[in-house]
């Protein structure tokens, strides 16, 4: 068994380490040339001012990667994202103008999105609408629900307790920092530590197989949801804290952001394959460009315009290189 | 006259080397086969040959011109066409749709389906089949699409052909309408390059037999001029005996039974499962046999029927409640039912037994990993380390990873539904070795297998089963191919 396991290993060419290794990295190296660059064309950009900033104006996106990681990961995708972000403010800031506590009002919000994620649960693993569509139907009811909770108008009057979740700070880092920075771990150790995380990588790449190997395929899925709409719930109550008040827009768009940065981060959109690692990257690629086109003025059309670029160039970077390591 | 020639062809992969600088020639109008334990590298170079990839150093030469490397686009058009040992037609299309795929016929601005069809229908006659061009290719059985395969390799006008492991999945049926088929083919004037495990098959159908081992090439040999023993002792280097191990010791009480179980298929089907016992299912392809399986695991719905384990009844309505049961299955697909392909092959070992390795949820890499190496060691599995993606594996060398995941989970009963699908000799005495070694802890065992020799060496017990039912229970003593046939086949 050694001598035939030594015999197939031969010395590796330096050319091809190398490429496995930027395929790889790529996005890590990215991210460096582009803090590189922005970092020479704007004075501003590298102050640690900015650079908390752009942590602070990641954060959202960040909570919400984790979640959309892992439902990606199984093949899946939630488009219903920045709607959740914004149903949950309003319901939040609604509550907490009715004068429910705020701990209670932080607490029937979550319990709110834990039951959008279910009902998207069923909708895909029991009625078996794909998630695309599942996902794209609650994206505008949802929206709908945020501007009708308030007649379509903002909600102001956030108590002081509660403006901590996106205002404060700990040890001279904002505290929406640390949250996310908390999911993160949180979804490392599920995804990489636990029967949970392996059976997610297991049941993207190959369904049948992975109920065949006795995973509980639609429970697991259901998890998966109910996961990332809790993520994007809190996300949307730690956007409301921060902005002092519930905003029917809140989180419009953001389905763009999260999911440009978690393919991005090397996750397939076929799913079963992607790091959290990679995830990372991505998110700080999208926070890096965000700031660094505002601080060179960059119109607000042309922004749009790169990140939509910025995705395809992620997805086909993906598929080129499956393709490539086919041959 | 030489049609293909290899000159020192190298691939290698992060890792491995796949091919060590092969060379050799092929006649025109033979038979040819390669041989080779499971990851000596025979669909590599064939890959190689198709342009399916690209050699790292070495060329081909077909008719005395060298291929263009890497596109196999190109090398259709020049005549050579294969077909893969996992079969890639799509099964919503029809048969003639499948046929023609990318080579379709048109009239003006539409398709020619008229045309298409009749041309289908010589082309199948010509393989002295009578499939019908217009049925969907997701009726077939396995073996027809098999044909259809063929059919469509020899529908590009092809010179050179090659069959990577083709009969693997038939059953013995229908191994004969793939011999009858390359058989006309050869008498056409096509030349053809068949890769197989089956020894018989191999002495039966070629002229040479080059044997590969570790990516080297071994030797060329005129069929006629060697011995199975020989054969097998030139792709393994050392010599195997092809006896099946004789079970040591006694079979205990019943331990599995199901009663009138009933689904689409499956008819009022009973029987019962001692502990440490081998039962053997045999029958044609579609008389149900995985179908069984399947009800048993969970994986299909059951209409009717009850399953009781060691006296007490079970609700089994997923795999998920099967293996909680103590019921595991290899499935008959590896590719689309038991290979995780885009996971190492650690991570596809340990996948059903996860639990075990957890503590407090938390997995222990140290303890999954060494009981997942132990199994790789023991069945052989060929690779630089247990953390190669399962996808980078040989056909045979998956089908081994899957076994070991079941092998590794804690499963009173097994059910092997064709568990040395593409393995090769060596791994597979060590697999009935290890079947053995199983029941004598007191596992029990259902197994499912095509190949009738292999059923009948290692079964206890053989239950016949003929359009969803079983129609025999046979004992040893009584045990011959032509019975099994003749109940097989519903007399
Ligand atoms: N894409 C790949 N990446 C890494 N290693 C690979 C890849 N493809 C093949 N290999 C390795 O190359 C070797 C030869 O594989 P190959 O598929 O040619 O074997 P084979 O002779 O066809 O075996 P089998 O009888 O099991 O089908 C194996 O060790 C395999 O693991
Ligand atoms: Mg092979």
């Amino acid at each position: 068994m050694d001598t035939t396991q030594k015999s197939l290993r031969v010395e590796q060419p330096f050319g091809k380490v190398s490429l496995q290794f930027l395929s790889r990295y790529w996005i890590f190296i990215a991210l460096v040339v582009l803090i590189v660059a922005f970092s020479l064309l704007s004075d501003s950009f590298l102050s640690k001012i900015n650079l908390l900033n752009i942590l602070r104006q990641v954060s959202i996106i960040g909570i919400c990667a984790v979640g959309m990681t892992m439902v990606i990961l199984t093949g899946g995708i939630d488009l219903s994202v920045g709607s959740m972000i914004g149903v949950s403010g309003m319901a939040c800031a609604l509550m907490l103008q009715a004068g429910i506590p705020p701990v209670l009002a932080v607490f029937l919000t979550l319990v709110m999105g834990l039951g959008f994620g279910g009902i998207t649960g069923l909708l895909i693993n029991k009625i078996h609408i794909p998630p695309l569509i599942a996902t794209l139907g609650l994206m505008t009811a949802l929206r709908g629900v945020a501007y009708i909770l308030n007649g379509g108008l903002p909600i102001y009057g956030i108590p002081e307790s509660v403006k901590f979740l996106g205002q404060g700070w700990v040890f001279g880092i904002p505290f929406p920092v640390i949250l996310m920075i908390a999911v993160f771990v949180l979804g490392y150790v599920l995804l990489n530590k636990t029967a949970f995380g392996r059976h997610l990588y297991g049941t993207g790449g190959n369904e049948e197989a992975s109920r065949l190997s006795g995973v509980n395929v639609e429970k697991l899925k259901t998890k998966v949801y109910l996961l990332a709409f809790f993520l994007s719930t809190f996300a949307g109550i730690v956007l409301m804290a921060r902005v002092n008040s519930g905003q029917p827009r809140g989180g419009t768009g953001y389905e763009m952001d999260i999911i440009t940065a978690v393919v991005l981060g090397g996750v397939s959109i076929m799913g079963g394959s992607g790091r959290l690692m990679g995830v990372i990257a991505g998110v700080m690629i999208m926070g890096v460009l965000s700031n660094g086109m505002i601080l060179l003025n960059i119109d607000e059309y042309v922004q749009w315009v790169v990140k939509g670029l910025v995705l395809l160039v992620a997805v086909g970077l993906d598929q080129l290189s499956n393709h490539k390591s086919e041959q | 006259m030489s049609i293909l020639c290899l000159k020192s062809v190298v691939k290698e992969y992060p890792g491995v080397q796949a091919l060590a600088g092969v060379s050799f020639e092929l006649e025109a109008g033979e038979v040819h086969a390669i041989m080779g334990e499971n990851g000596a590298g025979k669909s590599t170079l064939i890959k190689t040959v198709t342009g399916a990839i690209k050699p790292t150093r070495g060329y081909v030469v077909y008719q005395g011109q060298t291929l263009p490397s890497g596109d196999p686009r190109a090398i259709i058009d020049l005549g050579i066409s294969a077909i893969y040992q996992e079969l890639s037609l799509f099964p919503e299309l029809t048969v003639a749709e499948n046929i023609f795929y990318g080579n379709e016929t048109y009239k003006g601005l539409f398709l020619d389906k008229a045309k298409m069809n009749e041309n289908a229908l010589s082309l199948l006659k010509s393989l002295g089949t009578d499939i019908k061009p217009e049925v969907q290719v997701k009726t077939l059985s396995i073996g027809f699409q098999q044909l259809v395969e063929l059919a469509k390799a020899v529908s590009k006008q092809c010179k050179l052909l090659i069959m990577d492991e083709p009969t693997a999945p038939l059953t013995n049926q229908e191994v004969k309408y793939m011999y009858e088929a390359v058989r006309r083919l050869q008498k056409q004037g096509v030349t053809i390059i068949y890769v197989s495990h089956r020894l018989n098959e191999v002495f039966d159908l070629c002229d040479r037999v080059t044997i590969l081992r570790d990516g080297h090439y071994i030797e060329t040999l005129d069929i006629d001029k060697v011995t199975e023993d020989e054969l097998i002792r030139l792709m393994v280097g050392r010599t195997i005996t092809n006896e099946y191990p004789k079970r040591t010791h006694e079979l205990g009480d019943d331990y599995l039974s199901v009663r009138s179980l009933n689904s689409g298929l499956v008819k009022d089907v009973s029987f019962s499962l001692k502990k440490g016992e081998i039962l053997g299912l045999a029958g044609l392809v579609g008389a149900g046999r995985t179908e069984i399986a399947r009800l048993i695991f969970g994986a299909d719905p059951l209409k009717s029927g009850e399953i009781t384990i060691d006296g007490v009844t079970k609700l089994i309505n997923s795999p998920h409640d099967a293996i909680a049961a103590g019921i595991g299955l290899l499935p008959e697909d590896r590719k689309t039912q038991g290979a995780l392909l885009t996971m190492s092959i650690s991570d596809n070992v340990s996948y059903s037994s996860l639990d075990r390795f957890s503590s407090k949820g938390i997995l222990q890499p140290k303890l999954e990993r060494a009981s997942t190496q132990e199994f790789v060691s023991k069945l052989n599995v060929k690779t630089p380390s247990i953390d190669q993606l399962v996808g980078n594996l040989s056909g045979g060398n998956q089908q081994k990873v899957v076994l070991a995941k079941w092998l590794l989970n804690d499963c009173s009963v097994l059910i092997f539904d064709e568990p040395t699908r593409g393995i090769d000799v060596g791994a597979k005495s060590e697999i009935y070795e290890l079947m053995r070694q199983i029941t004598q802890r007191g596992v029990s065992v259902i197994m499912i297998s095509s190949e009738m020799p292999e059923l009948l060496g290692m079964s206890d017990r053989v239950l016949v089963v003929h359009d969803g039912s079983i129609v025999k229970e046979l004992h040893p003593e009584e045990y011959s191919q032509e019975t099994v046939l003749k109940y097989a086949s519903g007399f």
